[in-house]
């Protein structure tokens, strides 16, 4: 396998600066890694759009700059020429964006996200964009409309979701870094079943502008990568305050990179992590709960003080997400009409009013799982049941909030495992929503409450990858790069090397791909 | 609460404006009655002193300058409409009839 696309993005950009590599290479690197693997019959199919020319341009230029020396070149971000893969529901100017929807085929945003604007600046060369959940609703990517994504450690299981094609294609060495979105776990659960890291920054802390609205008081834009370090200089890259989206934080990037760096010296002396009690033991498979009881022990060695915090309310967190997120759900989906955007179905017979192609067009251009979730959430904020449901649901996350200040009060960070189980098989949860749900039960509290996470790899549990996760207060984010890059250091010191290099080999072979 | 009926169903499909087929609808009522009844349980925890959270991280007065931004051409916002005329989104009839 060629050595350059086995590089984290950290290692690659200090060889692209030291001239060692070129930036073609690397993105040309990358681009023959998709064809091997993403396309074939039991391809990964973790992008929808490959980006082949603009990435190799902005890859050529980038080289050029650095090639001709002198200021331009000086004035260059230290990632420039590390290419990069979307999220496909972060719009972009030049590549369609879909959401994994046939409501989107082929849509061509006329605008840039806020967060492709300092991609672009910093000359980031784009691969492409990753497939999801359709509009980013499920934990597994089945739900996309254009096939499921592969997870790269086991063909026939689910990458998580709804941010899988990210994770797989990070997992896969199809790309060195990603972008993802987390609006109950669409980051760090793929994240945990790939053996990759995964970050949800603080509510606000990355502009959401672009970002294709699914539940708006809980969505968050954040990096996908294959190491702790990585995720601190693209979360650094992206953060920062927007205008243009008024739920953005005035207020700098803390120094994410630094703690990272940090936290690799392995060194937890003086650090409490709060052991959540109720995010572990029933529910869990076995397997998890050993490889999150070594993490502690880990921890513990290296100083950490671990004590043991209770967060009650965590048991009703799901039921009030899973109001909170369709209510919003069934009000930004309303704009898929038929009218301005996006697909228009006639309906087969009667007449053409406006209601009956929006009720056509709707029906033909969603699925299964999103009008679940439409009429979920239409039922929930429908006249009778509002006070009963959304209004309950939102003191509940009130509950939530002061479950999580009690335990900060305690412990700098939280641990938990981060998923209850392992990479499922395909199809094995797809005719049971409620099945599906559960497992985003550890990721959902830290969006209800808008504080950040981070998942890293714990090891593994019959083959298959186990994600450790850490909470931090709002605006901590660092307090996870230096807990995730201690608890990483820690694990792949006792492993002899990154989790991620045990995944076994992909090649055209085992995907039935183009060698 | 919980009982969702097929009827309910139907009706909510019609306010979304989502076309529904019978089997779409009976197997909707099955699986919504589902997850309603494990939802169920938000209400009692929900005591009425408890104040309502609608945003995890408030924000007060988020303004701007009362300057004109960038903001798209008329041709941009027309590139993906499905039905246009001149510099206008062309919408199908809002009423049945001639």
């Amino acid at each position: 396998m060629n050595e350059i696309i086995h590089l984290s993005a950290t290692e690659l950009a200090a060889k692209l600066r030291a001239g060692e590599i070129t930036s073609v290479a690397a993105v040309q690197a990358h681009l023959d890694r998709i064809a091997e693997v993403d396309g074939g019959e039991r391809g990964v199919n973790a992008f929808l759009h490959v980006n082949t020319e603009e990435a190799l341009a902005v890859a050529a230029e980038v080289d050029a700059i650095r090639a001709a020396g002198g200021a331009d070149a000086q004035a260059l971000h230290p990632f420039a020429g590390v290419p990069i893969a979307i999220k496909d529901l972060i719009v972009t100017k030049g590549q369609p964006t879909t959401a994994a929807s046939k409501m989107l085929e082929g849509w061509m945003s006329p605008y840039d996200a806020t967060v492709i604007e300092k991609i672009r600046a910093a000359k980031l060369p784009m691969l492409g964009k990753t497939n999801l959940d359709e509009f980013a609703m499920g934990s597994s990517t089945e739900h996309s409309a254009y096939g499921p994504t592969r997870n790269p450690w086991d063909l026939d299981r689910i990458p998580g979701g709804s941010g899988g094609g990210s994770a797989a294609a990070v997992a896969a060495f199809e790309a060195p870094l990603a972008l993802g979105t987390d609006t109950g776990g669409s980051i760090r659960q793929p994240g945990a079943v790939t053996g990759t890291v995964g970050v949800k920054p603080t509510y606000g802390g990355v502009s959401r502008y672009g970002a294709i609205a699914m539940a708006s008081s809980l969505d968050q834009i954040g990096p996908v990568t294959r190491t702790v370090l990585d995720s601190a200089y693209l979360h650094e890259l992206i953060g920062g305050h927007d205008a243009a989206d008024s739920t953005s934080l005035n207020e700098p990037v803390p120094a994410l990179i630094a703690a990272a760096e940090q936290g690799a010296s392995g060194d937890m002396t003086g650090v409490r992590v709060g052991v959540i009690k109720e995010l572990q033991g029933e529910g869990y498979e076995a397997g998890v709960q050993a490889r999150f009881d070594e993490s502690l022990e880990a921890l513990r060695a290296a100083g950490a003080e671990i004590v043991e915090v209770s967060c009650p309310n965590f048991k009703y967190a799901l039921g009030a997400y899973y109001l909170i997120m369709p209510s919003e759900v069934s009000s930004n989906l309303a704009k898929f009409d038929g009218v301005r955007f996006g697909t228009r179905v006639l309906p087969a017979e009667g007449p053409l009013t406006i209601e009956r192609v929006m009720g056509a067009t709707r029906a033909a251009g969603f699925g299964d799982e999103v009008k679940r979730r439409i009429i979920l959430g239409t039922y929930a904020l429908s006249a009778g049941y509002y006070d009963a449901y959304y209004g309950s649901a939102q003191k509940v996350r009130t509950l939530i909030q002061r479950d999580f200040d009690a335990a900060f009060a305690q412990a700098d960070v939280l641990i938990s495992p981060t998923s209850p189980t392992v990479a499922f098989e395909l199809g094995s949860k797809t005719d049971d929503p409620l099945a599906m749900y559960l497992n985003d039960v550890a990721t959902i509290p830290a969006n209800m409450a808008g504080i950040p996470g981070i998942t890293v790899p714990g090891g593994l549990s019959e083959g298959l990858p186990v994600g450790i996760q850490f909470l931090a207060p709002a605006r901590e984010d660092a307090r996870l790069y230096r807990a995730g890059a201690a608890l990483e250091k820690l694990l792949e010191d006792k492993w002899g090397g990154r989790l991620i290099d045990q995944a076994p080999e992909l090649s055209a072979a085992t995907t039935g791909g183009v060698s | 609460m919980s009982a969702i009926s097929r009827e309910d169903v139907a009706h909510l499909a019609q306010l979304a404006h989502i076309e529904m087929s019978d089997a779409e609808l009976d197997k909707m009522t099955g699986e919504l009655g589902v997850i309603v009844d494990s939802i169920a349980s938000v209400s009692e925890a929900a005591s009425a002193d408890i104040p309502a959270t609608t945003h995890p991280i408030a924000l007060s007065n988020v303004f701007r300058e009362d300057v004109v931004g960038t903001t798209l051409t008329a041709e941009e916002a027309l590139m993906n409409a499905p039905d246009s005329v001149d510099t206008r989104f062309k919408v199908p009839a809002i009423l049945d009839g001639e």
